[in-house]
């Protein structure tokens, strides 16, 4: 199985007011391609900038991330966007749905990096809401939506251009039992039916029970599998 | 989904913000034109005023009139095709308020000095057979609904007594530039009645306009013409009617830098209104800018959404604001007073300025909220909270 993910002896400092926080120390993780991995820990311990280093919207203070074979600390800011919106499909708590945009038009932003045509964007943009099962919301806007909705357009636009990656940073923190079994449902699918490599960050132990890896963290330590 | 559909939607979020934000430009636009239209009328006015002409008057000041007999010494002098001599008559038409300049003059000359005033044939003859004959422009004609063989009657200041004018003649203006308000009757008419009242008064000419013969040098002929009366009990001065024009107003200079002043302040204003709108919007979109950055969007397309928003805003204001301001001259315009401004229109030069200057300052506008966009971390900006 090749490696999707190397994180070697990563650590991340953030200095505010002349204050220096170390917020990751020496952390190493591999992650297979395909594999479905949730980080878990208490709230401060690393886990969403962990999760954006590797998704490059992060730059580690040490250490090395690879994605899929590319060293991404040495990309400068241009490149690496250009290879976030290939490789990889965001999921955020808060869904981050622009709310004067339809369910299509929010799914159709991440294309409008790609050459594609007009009818490729129009099939991929209904595929990806068809696969989230909401094909007939295509021209809800986001409050004509529920939570649970919501996020599963979020999802649609995450997987739109079809990255090889999905990051998702609690994405059931804000809903309720069954949103949340929804959205996990979708996720495992997504994981084992397109063999999208997860990372999903979470609070919630019944969401993580739905992935394959549980990886804990503790005030920027990553702790030994299975602790 | 493309730029400008990110952007129109984007500008329709905030519909009441916006619009006051559009009213807010649109106010001070018109104020700009406004202001400008002033600028542009006045210097229409001086421009208006021929470099092939002259107005010869008495050095002293243009109160003091002059001798006739001045009138034929000028018409020998070198390098002059045509003359005429008017005098300032003043006078009230029906109520003080209505000013407009009315003057006596040569009727079978003034129409070869002043081509720019437009008349037919008949309405000449007319002018030049009929004694108390007049021709008004065709400004004041619609404006007092004057018509040809109406009776006017001005009651005289300067040449105090009830006068009695026969309208003969409307002339045309011959462009946007030429003053469409003045009156114009026969010396001779005002005269004979001098020799009659006030034989002192008679006799006498307020000035003396000349049309150079093409290519003659101006200045010569000014020197050439005061030179024959230096040391006389009038001495004269000459000058082009530009400079007469632009010596006229001199005195007033101070209030149209002022006026200068205050149209540049007004951009600033713009600029504040508009700038203060996109920061806000943007501020609370900021976690969405960074979210199309995490998804791979640059700098390039946070300039395209921010500025294209604020360029849009910017310029409906300006459309609105130079409607505003076509129908805010078309009011002024009547009530203007007409020795300042005898044309008051909007210049073209004021249209391309306002839509370009709003176009413009939308762009500047926009500068500060797609900097602190694409300057915070992606990371930061997704932690932002309002
Ligand atoms: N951009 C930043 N600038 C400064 N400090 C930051 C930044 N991001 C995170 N931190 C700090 O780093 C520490 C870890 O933050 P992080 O968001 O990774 O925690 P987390 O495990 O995701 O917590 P939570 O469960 O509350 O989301 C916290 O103390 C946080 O205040
Ligand atoms: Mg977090």
């Amino acid at each position: 199985m090749t490696t999707a993910i190397k994180v070697e002896n990563v650590s991340k400092t953030y200095t505010r007011d002349k204050m220096s926080v170390p917020v990751l120390n020496n952390v190493s993780i591999e992650i297979p391609e395909g594999e479905f991995v949730a980080l878990m820990g208490p709230s401060g311990s690393g886990k969403t900038t962990l999760l954006n280093l590797i998704a490059g919207i992060d730059r580690p203070t040490g250490g090395r991330v690879s994605v899929q074979g590319e060293d991404i600390g040495t990309m400068n800011e241009s490149s690496l966007a250009k290879w976030r919106s290939r490789n990889i499909g965001f999921i955020f708590q808060f869904y981050n749905l622009i709310p004067v945009l339809t369910a299509y038009e929010n799914v159709e932003l991440p294309l409008m990096l790609t050459p594609l045509s007009k009818a490729q964007r129009k099939q991929q943009v209904e595929t990806s809401l068809a696969i989230v099962g909401l094909a007939d919301r295509m021209k809800h806007t986001p409050n004509q939506l529920s939570g649970g909705q919501q996020q599963r357009v979020a999802i649609a636009r995450a997987i739109a251009t079809d990255p090889n990656i999905i990051v998702a940073d609690e994405p059931t923190g804000d809903l309720d039992k069954k949103s949340a079994l929804e959205i996990m449902t979708l996720l495992e699918r997504l994981n084992k039916e397109f063999g999208k490599t997860i990372i999903m960050v979470t609070h919630d132990p019944s969401a993580a029970e739905h992935a394959h890896i549980v990886r804990h963290l503790d005030k920027g330590d990553l702790l030994p599998e299975g602790a | 989904m493309n730029t400008t559909r990110m952007v129109m939607k984007n500008t329709l979020r905030h519909p009441l913000r916006n619009i006051l934000t559009i009213l807010g430009i649109a106010i001070a636009v018109s104020a700009f034109g406004l202001l400008r239209t002033v600028l542009t009328s006045w210097d229409a006015g001086i421009e208006a005023g021929s470099v092939d002409r002259l107005v010869t008057r008495d050095a002293v000041s243009f109160i003091f009139p002059l001798p006739l007999a001045y009138a034929d010494k000028i018409e020998k002098t070198e390098g002059i095709d045509k003359l005429c001599y008017l005098n300032w008559f003043g006078g009230v038409y029906k109520d003080k308020q209505n000013f407009f300049p009315r003057m006596a003059c040569q009727p079978d000359r003034i129409f070869d000095v002043y081509p720019e005033y437009v008349v037919s044939t008949q309405e000449r003859e007319a002018f030049i057979n009929e004694r108390n004959a007049c021709v008004v422009g065709e400004s004041i004609a619609q404006q007092f609904n004057i018509k040809l063989g109406d009776l006017m009657t001005v009651e005289g200041d300067i040449y105090p007594g009830k006068w009695d004018f026969v309208v003969r003649g409307i002339y045309k203006r011959r462009d946007q530039n030429t003053d469409g308000t003045q009156m114009f009757f026969s010396w001779v008419y005002l005269n004979e009645r001098l020799l009659q009242d006030a034989p002192s008064r008679a006799n006498k000419i307020g000035w003396v306009v000349t049309k150079l013969k093409p290519g003659t040098n101006s200045a010569a002929v000014s020197k050439a013409i005061d030179n024959q009366f230096i040391n006389s009990s009038a001495e004269t001065k000459s000058e082009t009617e530009r400079a007469f024009n632009q010596s006229f107003f001199e005195s007033y200079s101070a209030i149209f830098t002022a006026i200068r002043i205050m149209s540049i302040l007004i951009i600033g204003i713009i600029l504040m209104v508009l700038g203060n709108t996109m920061i806000m919007s943007t501020r609370e979109r900021t976690r969405e800018y960074a979210m199309l950055k995490a998804l791979g969007f640059r700098g390039n397309h946070l300039v395209a959404f921010i500025a294209g928003e604020s360029i849009i805003i910017a310029f409906i204001g300006a459309i609105i604001g130079v409607g505003m301001l076509y129908l805010m001259v078309l009011g002024v315009g009547a009530v203007v007073p007409k020795q300042f401004f005898p044309v008051f229109f909007i210049a073209p030069s004021t249209y391309i300025i306002s839509f370009s200057s709003a176009v413009l300052l939308g762009g500047l506008a926009s500068i500060l909220p797609v900097w602190h966009n694409t300057k915070i971390q992606i990371v930061d900006g997704l932690r932002f909270n309002g």
